[in-house]
């Protein structure tokens, strides 16, 4: 039989719920933004007016203000957005148990074992209507046979729209498209594809699949079969917990990062907060990465395997300021460092002992980091600190644990 | 703008407003509850559960929005 799948995505989700809750803004160009005061002003989203200004996402408030005066920015509410996000999947509920979500304000359904309540299209349309009398906000739902073109489809007519994409019309509307448009095809797949003349979502289709695997490795057979339409991902069972495969955290500094010093401060809070994570999951880690930008935005990642696995917060922090001593030359200041961890394995499994390393200490350690997470999650973060953050507070002054809810996701299941 | 609401809550958890207390002190009994419904208000702003109040004769909408109550009224 044919599946019926359905992505359905919240348009301008953020922006959205703020101007359903301040009518007086609706009319005028709003975003969404970080807070400049921190250094984290970028615009998050914008609604549908602050759109025509080519204001983008990710680009910084500075900037969206001078492309438009007028510009409301507005601080984020998380809460309320992650409540919206759970009423919109409580309406999706409805159709069937087969829910995928893709971030707060995308979600893939399968509705192929729904057809007591109707076809796809069908229920897309009602999902559409549901969505925007009970909360107010608009949907884009497209409906096809698999994830890929589904997705596709969400965006291809918006807001408020349902977009059908079957094996009668893929290639004639799938297949203009953009490459860009393609999951997976991003900045740099994009520009290397035009460099061989591939434009579209078609072209990538005709081309021979053993070229596309020379030019992208692995990642060119999967683009063949996304964009011929082959792609046979199922849409995962709603409360079906991602498999972690990595847990880290992020921050943007209050001021630049002039020294080791200042990053290490930076890094023992990231690394608290991951080791608190980690361990909240049962995981020893044994490869750690840092990130860090500069204040021209240049990203690096470094990552090392290190000797043995460990939850140890600082055993973690330790290992990413060694490694970011021997990654970078202090030529410019830094405005944005993140810790994390990788190749988890169980901590109710055996872990290896060391001839020349105390096993006993390390379980002492283990239970000690426990405490402090108890003490933590029962008093508040700022309960109990490392003497080497109280040297500079405003710098060490923030809690990424708290702070960061909302993981990005990824498309292929491990 | 939210409202003060009298409400009853009964041994399933139902809830059921009773009266509406303006800013200004004036009390307002609900007659009848028509409707029952998920709905945003678009030009109070807002989302939550919507009951359809007579009011005096007239139709009025009250909303509880995670636990704040409010009114939309109908022309």
């Amino acid at each position: 039989m044919e599946r019926a799948v359905l992505h359905v995505d919240c348009n301008k989700f953020y922006a959205s719920v703020e101007c359903l809750y301040r009518p007086e803004i609706r009319h005028l160009p709003v975003a969404v933004c970080g807070d400049a005061e921190q250094r984290r002003g970028i615009v998050l989203t914008k609604n549908e007016i602050a759109a025509k200004y080519h204001i983008k996402t990710g680009e910084a408030v500075w900037q969206a203000r001078r492309k438009c005066p007028g510009l409301v920015c507005i601080p984020p509410d998380f809460p309320l957005y992650m409540r919206f996000s759970a009423m919109v999947r409580e309406i999706l509920s409805d159709y069937t148990d087969l829910i995928e979500p893709f971030g707060l304000d995308e979600s893939w359904l399968d509705v192929s074992g729904s057809g007591n309540i109707g076809s796809g299209v069908f229920i897309a349309e009602e999902i559409r209507r549901r969505v925007k009398f009970e909360l107010g906000i608009t949907v884009s739902v497209g409906v096809s046979f698999n994830k890929i073109f589904a997705k596709l489809g969400s965006d291809y007519r918006k807001p408020d729209a349902v977009t059908v994409f079957d094996r009668e019309n893929f290639r004639r509307l799938v297949w203009p498209l953009p490459a860009c448009e393609l999951l997976y095809v991003g900045p740099a797949t994009s520009k290397k594809l035009r460099s061989c003349g591939i434009d579209t979502i078609g072209d990538i289709a005709a081309a021979p699949p053993d070229y596309l695997h020379l030019l992208f490795g692995k990642m060119g057979y999967v683009l063949f079969r996304f964009a011929n339409g082959l792609d046979n991902e199922p849409v995962a069972p709603a409360g079906s917990a991602p498999v972690i495969k990595s847990i880290g955290n992020s921050s943007t500094a209050p001021r630049n990062l002039e020294n080791d010093g200042d990053v290490k401060i930076m890094m023992m809070v990231l690394a608290e907060s991951v080791g608190r994570r980690m361990r909240e999951q049962g995981f020893r880690c044994s490869t750690v990465s840092i990130s860090f930008r500069d204040n021209l935005l240049n990203g690096t990642v470094r990552q090392r395997k290190l000797e043995r696995f460990t939850s140890d917060s600082d055993e973690i922090a330790r290992a990413g300021i060694e490694l970011f001593r021997g990654s970078w030359d202090w030529h410019l200041p830094l405005r944005s460092v993140g810790i994390s961890c990788s190749g988890f394995e169980h901590e109710s499994g055996p872990f290896q002992l060391d001839l020349f390393d105390d096993g006993e200490r390390r379980l002492r350690r283990e239970r000690l980091e426990k405490t402090v997470d108890s003490l933590k999650a029962r008093f508040g973060n700022a309960c109990i600190q490392r003497a080497a953050l109280l040297g500079d507070k405003k710098l060490s002054g923030f809690n990424p644990y708290n702070d960061h809810v909302i993981h990005p996701v990824a498309y292929f299941k491990p | 703008m939210f409202v003060d609401v009298l409400v009853r809550q009964d041994k399933y958890g139902r809830t059921t407003p009773l009266s509406i207390t303006w800013k200004d002190g004036r009390t307002y009994e609900i007659d009848r509850i028509q409707q029952v419904c998920k709905a945003a208000s678009l030009k109070a702003g807002g989302a939550g559960i919507r009951y359809t109040c007579l009011i005096r004769q007239k139709q009025t909408y009250l909303f509880n929005d995670d636990g704040k109550w409010f009114v939309e009224a109908k022309d």
